[in-house]
């Protein structure tokens, strides 16, 4: 009986298997809620998008809310053995468990977004280049402030963010050479409640352009409560603060990466790599910029958008000295995927320290 | 005016009005309920329940005054389910207010699915016509909204009923020693039934000043542990009204000013200054309990105690 038992358990387990490879089945794991407006949001678009392209011969799944850290690990090991074929991480505080987990599932493909780590030759990693979204944003707001005085809310102190700060900052100054910027740090992706209130203390410092690198729409909440004070939509469009506070913003368009990558998964042609798009590649959009920018500034950021994305212009481009006056790149020099991959310094002009 | 570091006084005590509200309120209900003699940890569940109750109907109505009742509503219904365990069955307040903690967040979480991104209906500062422009003054006192000064007004009425109306004496009485009001032929059940509502009801109107005003938007949560500051209020207050007042103005300060030092480029490490408004509250209960049982002294006599008439 026992054995007839388990014969029929492993013949179902056998159908089970069959059934899983018509299918290819793609998880995803988000950091925030699908409804954070911003962030995840975009990679649950870019999930939608997944489904729509291969129909049937997909199946999806993902979780929201998984803490960076060890609940991170149990929910991708989960994830590995319920049969997803691709796993994509969408935070970069999943590095590690991602990387722990492939190395027990080989025959699991791993994408982890935002990050640099590819141990095993099942983890591919896909960024995108927002710095070249947020020189368009920097410029916007050097022309638009009259306080002069910009602000940015920085999540965690790792190079995506410190990227931005200082695109913000460079474009922004060479269009309005008497802005400051004043970064505070909330220390975490996903708080409203945390990222109101980094608003509002930038609000009470006379900040009139706030840059946010958190995942929320809270921000911009914030800055309609003031009359005069204006942001961007952050990864998603945000187009509910449209037209002011938002006025412009900067999306993370994911389709085509997860489209091309279940794609080589069903075609069995998924192979590791490092991908970095940005402006050109449709991986960064820049949002509608609305009418309470003046439409020479409008025209300003488009050109500049469009020099960026023909390769014509790189917004890191020198001469740019760090933060304590010694030279970075000069005249002329372009800074190297290398570098801004690892940028752990201010430019010159930004006051403070970057917290270690 | 003096400015230190581009921080206008002016503008700091205004914002750490506003700041302190969630766990003004939340502190003061819970003040009333210990005086009954009750000890109810679930301030943060009923205050995150408060939050999406307050933030549904104040998005499905459009009207942010329903939203605060409606809130406050949450908040109660939740603590009539404390008031039945710990009032009828006798259960354990700690145990069951910490599951209450528990409980509330997960529901919470529940019913706010779909509320995510969603921006409820502003709830205006009133106006006050020339009065807020006078100087400093203006800025302090009359730039806000009616929930910033029904706060203030709530601990005013509720130091004036404990001090001077009978309603107050029997509360006080009940929570005190409640088999000598049990005596004296005071419900002792109702009293802390009521007090409980009454509690849960502010902690609810708290939480959804969090999803309507403060932040404004419902996510998971939201309180972030403001319920667990407002209970360590109560004992820094020595369940004294007025000094909820201070100890939630002293908590919001800080909250406010590390963010503001943060803004204008102190040279103070980030970490050192998110740990402030915690580390202060710590050093103030230890200052407050260290000084030979006075904070102990002032609480309650039947604080936590299960009262039955027939023992």
């Amino acid at each position: 009986m026992k054995k007839i038992l388990l014969a029929t358990a492993a013949l179902s387990l056998m159908a089970g298997a069959v059934l899983a490879q018509d299918k290819t089945k793609a998880c995803f794991v988000y950091v925030g809620p699908i409804g954070d407006g911003g962030w995840t949001y975009q990679h649950h678009q870019g999930l939608m998008a997944v489904e729509a392209e291969f129909g049937d011969k997909v199946e999806t799944a993902y979780q929201e809310n998984v803490p960076e850290g060890a609940d991170a690990e149990r929910v991708l090991t989960q994830m590995a053995l319920s049969g997803c074929d691709i796993i994509f991480t969408t935070s970069f505080g999943y590095m590690d468990a991602t990387n722990a987990v492939a190395a027990k599932f080989p025959d699991v493909k791993f994408e982890h977004a935002t990050g640099f780590k590819r141990d095993t030759p099942n983890v591919s990693t896909y960024n995108a280049r927002f710095y070249e979204g947020r020189a368009v944003m920097g410029t916007i707001a050097g022309r638009m402030t009259k306080s002069n005085k910009i602000g940015y809310i920085g999540s965690f102190p790792i190079p995506e963010v410190i990227q931005g700060i200082n695109a913000s900052f460079i474009h922004a100054k060479k269009v309005n050479s008497d802005v400051t910027i004043s970064v505070v740090w909330a220390y975490t992706w996903f708080d409203p409640a945390k990222e109101a209130d980094a608003a509002k203390a930038l609000i009470e410092q006379g900040v009139d352009v706030i840059l946010a690198h958190t995942d929320s729409t809270a921000p911009l909440a914030e800055a309609a409560k003031t009359p005069g004070v204006i942001g961007f939509g952050q990864a998603s469009d945000m187009e509910a603060y449209k037209p002011s506070p938002r006025v412009s913003s900067i999306i993370d368009n994911w389709a085509p990466y997860y489209i091309e990558r279940v794609g080589a998964v069903i075609d069995g042609t998924w192979a590791q790599k490092d991908t970095w798009a940005g402006i050109s590649g449709g991986e960064v959009l820049i949002g509608e910029i609305t009418e309470a920018v003046p439409a020479e500034v409008k025209a300003e950021a488009e050109a500049l958008a469009a020099s960026i994305a023909d390769g014509s212009y790189h917004p890191f481009t020198g001469p740019l000295n760090k933060q304590d006056g010694t030279p970075w790149l000069a005249e002329g020099v372009v800074a190297n995927d290398g570098e801004l991959a690892g940028l752990n310094f201010y430019v010159e002009g930004i006051t403070g320290d970057i917290p270690k | 005016m003096m400015e230190f570091c581009g921080i206008n006084p002016a503008v700091l005590v205004a914002s750490l009005m506003v700041a302190s509200v969630p766990i003004l309120l939340a502190a003061i209900g819970e003040l009333v309920v210990e005086k009954s003699g009750v000890l109810n940890l679930g301030v943060e569940g009923m205050m995150i329940m408060g939050a999406i109750c307050g933030f549904i109907t104040a998005v499905s109505t459009g009207s942010p005054l329903l939203g605060f009742l409606g809130g406050a509503a949450g908040g109660a219904v939740l603590s009539l389910m404390f008031a039945f365990l710990t009032q009828v069955l006798l259960a354990n307040q700690v145990a069951t207010g910490l599951a209450l903690t528990l409980f509330g967040l997960g529901l919470s979480s529940l019913m706010g699915q779909g509320y995510n991104g969603i921006k409820p209906p502003l709830t205006e500062a009133l106006n006050f016509g020339p009065l807020s422009d006078i100087p400093v003054l203006g800025r302090i006192l009359f730039s806000h909204d009616w929930v910033v000064y029904a706060s203030v007004a709530i601990i005013a009425a509720v130091w004036a009923v404990l001090k001077y109306t009978r309603t107050g004496l029997i509360l006080r009485a009940v929570g005190e020693n409640h088999d000598a009001a049990h005596a004296l032929g005071y419900k002792v059940g109702l009293v802390r039934l009521l007090a409980i509502l009454f509690g849960g009801a502010l902690a609810g109107m708290g939480g959804a000043y969090l999803s309507l005003v403060r932040v404004p938007q419902w996510t998971d949560g939201i309180t972030a542990g403001a319920g667990w500051i407002a209970l360590a209020i109560v004992v820094f207050a020595s369940w004294k009204p007025w000094r909820v007042l201070i100890g939630g103005y002293l908590f919001g300060g800080i909250s406010v000013l590390q963010l503001n030092l943060q803004a204008c480029g102190s040279r103070i490490p980030v970490e050192y200054l998110s740990m402030s408004p915690y580390l202060i509250t710590i050093l103030v209960l230890v200052i407050m309990s260290s000084g030979r049982g006075r904070a102990a002294l002032n609480a309650p006599a039947s604080l936590g105690q299960s009262f039955h008439a027939s023992r």
